[in-house]
């Protein structure tokens, strides 16, 4: 499989001098072509900095970014937002979607941002909605749309370009728990299914049985990464077992931490 | 593109913005009704000086251009045509009577009488009108009288007709009866419509006071109308009415020459009453942009969110402008539109006595103008959504 995506030692400082924050703390992993990546940890340890970064909305201080082979920091911003449209699917938290436009027109934005929507397009689009569970909701308009349903809309926008990574930040947040497992088995669907890379930042690690690999980040650094199946699994049901609340410093800790050179003690 | 996403999110909410079309419609009405005042008024005052067939006009040399002000003896005249340069020159007399209509109102009452400028001149010199329909002037003190359409059709008369004049001689009230022989068209004075008679007949039945302030038999007129043997290319012309300017005021004694315009915008009033119009229209406009800007600085306000997802998932800022420029425009094209068409729609249906006017060329100014309110009122609008970053679609900012 090839790599779809690769960070290189990737720092973020926010401010400078006092006030200076070191949000993402010298990152670096892959990601392959059909991986799904979950990113995880505590509130205010670096993912969303790391996703905007991925997605070239927000230079690193320093370090460098792959995307198919394409650096990011050689890009200035007329190129970053075309790689944006061309190369990259998003999913956001929330208002993901254009309130004017029906969950059809919506997912066919994407294609009309790179160009245009013919017939073909619009079938795509159609189909796509279809296999989302969406086939009765094509003109309905975000407000008639239940969370869930606008969340498979968003993503059904992240795909329809076919786009090389997918990032989607805290796609679930507003969701129940039988909607969230839903909408996280369909976008593991899509990725596997189509060799994109996708990341998803996510607070509820039970979403975990559904990725390769988990990534937990704690003070902007990488605290461990897990890709054996049963570990995945074993990290999201524990979760589950003791309740809803999200990983917290404790437990980052009571496993090994990653030392300042990216690798685990021995 | 720009255009795709500006014509759907107004068509999803065609409600709010219809709204916003139709202040823009009344805007429109209230920018085209006081263009109308404005012209109408303007034309009311002006018209006859404006349509008058003369190169130059002479006052009398310390009236400061005050037409009322300004006497001219015969004497004058004779001068002023002996000057080489001038083919012919003709007096002109202001004053104003009241018309007598006959028959009743609806309610039984008489009616009120038709006040006009009772305006004196020469025939066949400068200053008489000429006539659409009958015939001009013939005689010097003929009981004859060329009448403008105005006074034709608010009076009733036509050409052959016999009218009565009601004027104030020293105290007593005297009626004195003209015939129709031409009408004439666009020759108010004074914010009246206006009749034509001969300079000796006109002297006969003018308002007199008690006291008469000159000699009588001596003729005398306000303002003597020049017409001059013109070159026919236009800089040679304009060059020769300054040329002749100077040479009447220098060979004529007591006398100020200017053009016409200049003795149009020296009427008392006009410039004034245009001014003030012209500074409500300009108000109307100004208001227009902060209602619009507002609105629309509104929307954008709302839609931050929504512009950084767009932003986020690649869209560039010239699609974001665009889609905002045209949303602008069309609501503020729909809005001019239909208050253009209400407006004139009402116009056609005003009362001959409303002084209300419309000039295609400053109805098609302020037409214009109003389509500009938009696109300006947005400005800030589009400027902040530019400003947008697509980071806050992830709920960061930098
Ligand atoms: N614009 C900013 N200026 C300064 N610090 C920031 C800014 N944005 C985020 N941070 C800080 O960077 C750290 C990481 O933030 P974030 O990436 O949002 O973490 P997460 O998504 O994991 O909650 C936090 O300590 C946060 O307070
Ligand atoms: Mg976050």
């Amino acid at each position: 499989m090839g790599v779809a995506l690769e960070v290189h030692n990737v720092t973020k400082i926010y401010g400078s001098g006092e006030s200076a924050v070191v949000a993402v703390n010298n990152v670096s992993f892959s990601v392959a072509e059909g991986e799904f990546v979950a990113l995880v940890g505590p509130s205010g340890s670096g993912k969303t900095t790391l996703l905007a970064m991925l997605a070239g909305l927000l230079y690193p201080t320093s370090g460098s970014i792959y995307i198919g082979g394409h650096d990011l920091g050689k890009m200035d911003d007329a190129q970053r937002t075309a790689f944006r449209r061309q190369r990259i699917g998003f999913t956001f938290q929330a208002n993901n979607l254009m309130p004017y436009l029906t969950a059809r027109e919506n997912v066919e934005l994407m294609m009309r941002l790179n160009g245009g929507c013919k017939s073909e397009c619009s079938r795509m689009a159609v189909e796509l909605l279809i296999r989302l569970g969406l086939g009765q909701r094509l003109n309905n308009l975000p407000r008639q749309l239940s969370g869930g349903e606008q969340q498979r809309v968003a993503i059904a926008r992240a795909l329809i370009h076919n786009p090389a990574v997918v990032l989607a930040d805290e796609p679930t947040a507003s969701l129940d728990t039988e909607r969230a497992y839903q909408v996280v088995e369909i976008f593991a669907d899509m990725i596997h299914g189509h060799r994109r890379a996708g990341i998803m930042v996510t607070h509820d690690l039970r979403m975990c049985i559904y990725v390769d690999r988990v990534i937990q980040m704690q003070d902007g650094r990488i605290a461990r990464i897990l890709s054996n199946r049963d570990e995945i699994d074993a990290f999201a049901s524990a979760k589950r077992q003791r309740g809803e609340e999200a990983v917290t410093l404790a437990e980052a800790t009571s496993v090994p931490r990653m030392t300042s050179d990216g690798r685990f003690p021995q | 593109m720009g255009a795709y996403l500006a014509f759907k999110e107004t068509w999803r909410n065609r409600g709010r913005f219809l709204l916003v079309s139709l202040l823009v419609a009344l805007l429109t009405a209230l920018v085209l009704f006081i263009a109308g005042l404005t012209e109408g008024l303007g034309r009311g005052n002006i018209e006859y000086l404006s349509n008058l067939d003369a190169d130059l006009i002479a006052y009398q040399a310390d009236a400061q251009l005050l037409i009322a002000a300004s006497r001219l003896a015969r004497g004058t005249l004779q001068d002023i045509e002996r000057v080489p340069g001038v083919k012919i020159a003709g007096p002109i007399e202001f004053s104003r009577v009241s018309i007598i209509l006959p028959g009743t109102t609806p309610q039984g009452q008489p009616r009120k009488p038709l006040d006009v400028s009772l305006i004196q001149v020469e025939p066949g010199r400068p200053g008489e009108p000429p006539v659409r329909f009958g015939r001009q002037l013939q005689n010097r003190r003929g009981k004859e009288a060329i009448i403008d359409s105005l006074v034709a059709r608010r009076a009733g008369l036509t050409v052959g007709d016999e009218f009565t004049i009601r004027s104030l001689q020293g105290t007593r009230e005297e009626f004195y009866t003209l015939r129709v022989v031409g009408i004439t068209t666009s020759q108010q004075y004074s914010i009246q419509p206006s009749i034509i008679v001969p300079l000796l007949t006109g002297d006969q039945i003018k308002p007199k006071p008690a006291v008469e302030d000159r000699p009588s038999g001596d003729i005398s007129a306000n303002i003597i109308a020049i017409k001059l043997d013109m070159p026919a290319d236009p800089n040679e012309a304009r060059a020769f009415r300054e040329l002749m300017k100077r040479r009447l005021e220098s060979q004529v004694k007591k006398i100020q020459v200017v053009d016409i315009r200049t003795a149009y915008e020296n009427t008392p009033g006009y410039s004034a009453q245009q001014g003030t119009l012209d500074t409500q229209r300009y108000f109307a406009l100004v208001i227009g942009v902060l209602v619009l800007g507002g609105f629309f600085q509104i929307q954008a306000l709302q839609k931050v969110a929504q512009i950084g997802v767009l932003k986020a998932i690649g869209t560039p800022n010239r699609t974001i402008v665009a889609a905002s420029l045209v949303q602008i425009t069309s609501v503020t094209a729909l809005g001019v539109f239909i208050g253009g068409v209400v407006t004139l729609g009402l116009a056609v249906a005003l009362p001959v006595g409303v002084p209300i006017a419309f000039s295609p060329q400053t109805t098609l100014i302020a037409l214009a103008s109003l389509l500009l309110i938009g696109p300006l009122g947005g400005l800030l609008s589009i400027r902040y959504s530019v400003g947008v970053e697509p980071l806050t679609a992830l709920g960061l900012s930098q």
